[in-house]
Formats: structure tokens, C-alpha cells, sequence
């Protein structure tokens, strides 16, 4: 039968797949944003899994202010994207030094 | 068993689409992967008993999240090739933190199912003759309310900061000024003129 052990793998898989796709796809931060996606679906996963598994309907809340807020960060960070794009015709962000930092 | 066999699908295909995610050469052909893993663990999470988180992943991820994602990458003229250069470089070093990150989970997953802490009793427990989605809105319309308007303040700033990021005014455009016409009054506009024969008026 499945067991909360399951959804556990599958979220750990997940997490693990998110964070390499971070640091091979260092340039191109569309698949950077879609990484960090992807591991706060790992996240909302595991509140899921373990929600259901101890009977608190706590982590079910919780994972929807995840969402909420994976929701917010796409379209903040996509807005940045676009502002990016239009100064400097790339979206090159190894080289991004505007702020001198 | 079929619930064995759903679940193996479900989590087969949310791996291999979150792989092609991150190893996709086009990010459009990137998107469409991430659309199905998102689909494919709603499919999970309905397995789980969570009808409304499922629910809203199908809605705010595929339906709002991906589908701006795709605008983005459509709408920018980016050349792709390009921004894969340093990809088999990181390779070696990605593969090496996400080997660690991995053991460290597999340890946690083992240290949690060998004992675990117990760490408090249930703030919520479920109750089992009503349905899943009844029992959240009256979570969240009571004891989360907080939490439930928090989520709605942290949208409407999300929402406030992309338009203040992304608008622009355009130069040289004419566009029409409603609050100028409303304000435009008779006496301003006209003029009343006696000129003499032959003067002419002046425009």
C-alpha cells in the first residue's frame, strides 16, 4: 500500500531535480524561475503527503499560502525579467551587475 | 491496487517531466513539461485525499502560472542557444550538490520513519464525514482568517509591483484625456469677438 514513505521519495526526486536545474541552467533564468517551481511543488507535496498521513488539515492550509506565494514570486519575478530584457536586449543574468553588487 | 498503479503513474510521469523541465533545449518545450508535472501531481495530491489543493494546482499553476511563463518566453526575443553555453560546465558541480541534497534527504525521510519526533498534538484533525474541501473553507474562514488575508494582501502586492515594474508611458502618443474633456468648460473653449468691417478676426 502506499505509505507516506512514497510521497516523501517522490518530493525528495523532485526537490533534488529543482536545485540541478538551478545550477545548470545558470544563464537562463526562465528555467531558474521554473526550477523554483518546481521545488516549491516538492515542498507542497511533502505538506500534502504529511497532512494526510497524521489526519491535521493544517498542512493543506499551508500548502495553499505556498502557492499563493509561489504564485506571486512567478509574476514579480517575470515582471523584473521582462524590465531586464528591455534594458539590455538579453536575459543573460551571469553577467547581470547593474546594482554593482 | 489500482490505487498502487495510479500512484506509480502519477509519480513516474511528475519525475520524468520535472527532468525534461530542467534538461528541455527550448524553454517553450520546457513550459509544456511543467504544465503536465503540474497536473500529474495534482493527480498525486488527489490520491492523497487533498481535493482542494489539487483543485487549485490545476487552476493557479497550470491555469495562471504556466500560462504566464509561456507569454514571457514568447514574447521576448531571446536567443536560446546562447544562454546554453556554460551548461555542460555546471554540470559536474550541479550534479555534486544535488547528490548531497539527496543523501540528506533520503537520511531525514529514514531518520523520521525510524521514531521521529512527536512534536504536538493535531491543531485540525480531520473529520471524516464531511468533504475535504468543506472542511478547509471552514478552517480557512475561522481559524485561518489571518492567514487566508494575508495570502490576499500578499497577491494584491504581487499583482501592484508587476504592473508598477512593467508600465511604461510612451512619448508622442495622443491619447484622450477623459478628465481634460470632462473639464473642459464653455467660456474656456470659446470666444466672443466684435471685429470691425474689413479687420478680419485673428484664429
Amino acid at each position: 500500500m502506499i505509505s507516506v514513505g512514497h510521497y516523501l521519495a517522490v518530493s525528495a526526486v523532485l526537490f533534488t531535480l529543482g536545485v540541478l536545474g538551478i545550477f545548470i541552467n545558470r544563464k537562463n533564468i526562465i528555467v531558474i524561475l521554473m526550477a523554483i517551481e518546481l521545488i516549491l511543488l516538492a515542498v507542497n507535496i511533502n505538506l500534502v503527503a504529511f497532512s494526510a498521513a497524521l489526519g491535521d488539515l493544517v498542512g493543506q492550509v499551508f500548502a495553499m499560502f505556498v502557492l499563493t506565494v509561489a504564485a506571486g514570486e512567478a509574476a514579480i519575478g517575470l515582471a523584473i525579467l521582462v524590465i531586464y530584457f528591455r534594458g539590455r536586449g538579453t536575459i543573460a543574468v551571469d553577467d547581470a551587475n547593474r546594482m554593482k553588487g | 491496487m489500482i490505487q498502487l498503479i495510479a500512484f506509480y503513474l502519477f509519480a513516474t510521469i511528475v519525475i520524468a517531466s520535472a527532468a525534461m523541465v530542467i534538461f528541455a533545449r527550448n524553454p517553450v518545450h520546457s513550459v509544456m513539461w511543467l504544465i503536465l508535472a503540474f497536473f500529474n501531481a495534482a493527480g498525486l495530491m488527489l490520491l492523497a485525499g487533498a481535493e482542494f489543493i489539487a483543485m487549485l494546482l490545476v487552476i493557479v499553476y497550470v491555469g495562471a502560472v504556466a500560462v504566464l511563463f509561456l507569454f514571457v518566453v514568447m514574447m521576448l526575443d531571446i536567443d536560446f542557444a546562447e544562454l546554453r553555453a556554460g551548461f555542460v560546465r555546471y554540470l559536474p558541480l550541479g550534479t555534486l550538490v544535488a547528490i548531497i541534497l539527496a543523501a540528506e534527504l533520503v537520511f531525514a525521510v529514514g531518520a523520521w520513519s525510524a521514531g521521529g519526533v512527536d512534536l504536538a498534538a493535531r491543531t485540525a484533525p480531520v473529520v471524516s464525514d464531511t468533504s475535504n474541501i468543506q472542511q478547509i473553507g471552514e478552517l480557512l474562514y475561522t481559524r485561518y482568517i489571518f492567514l487566508f488575508e494575508a495570502a490576499g494582501i500578499v497577491l494584491l502586492v504581487a499583482m501592484i509591483g508587476a504592473i508598477v515594474l512593467t508600465h511604461r508611458q510612451r512619448g508622442g502618443v495622443r491619447a484622450q484625456n477623459v478628465a481634460q474633456q470632462v473639464r473642459r468648460r464653455p467660456e474656456d473653449a470659446t470666444r466672443l469677438v466684435d471685429p470691425g468691417t474689413g479687420q478680419g478676426v485673428e484664429l
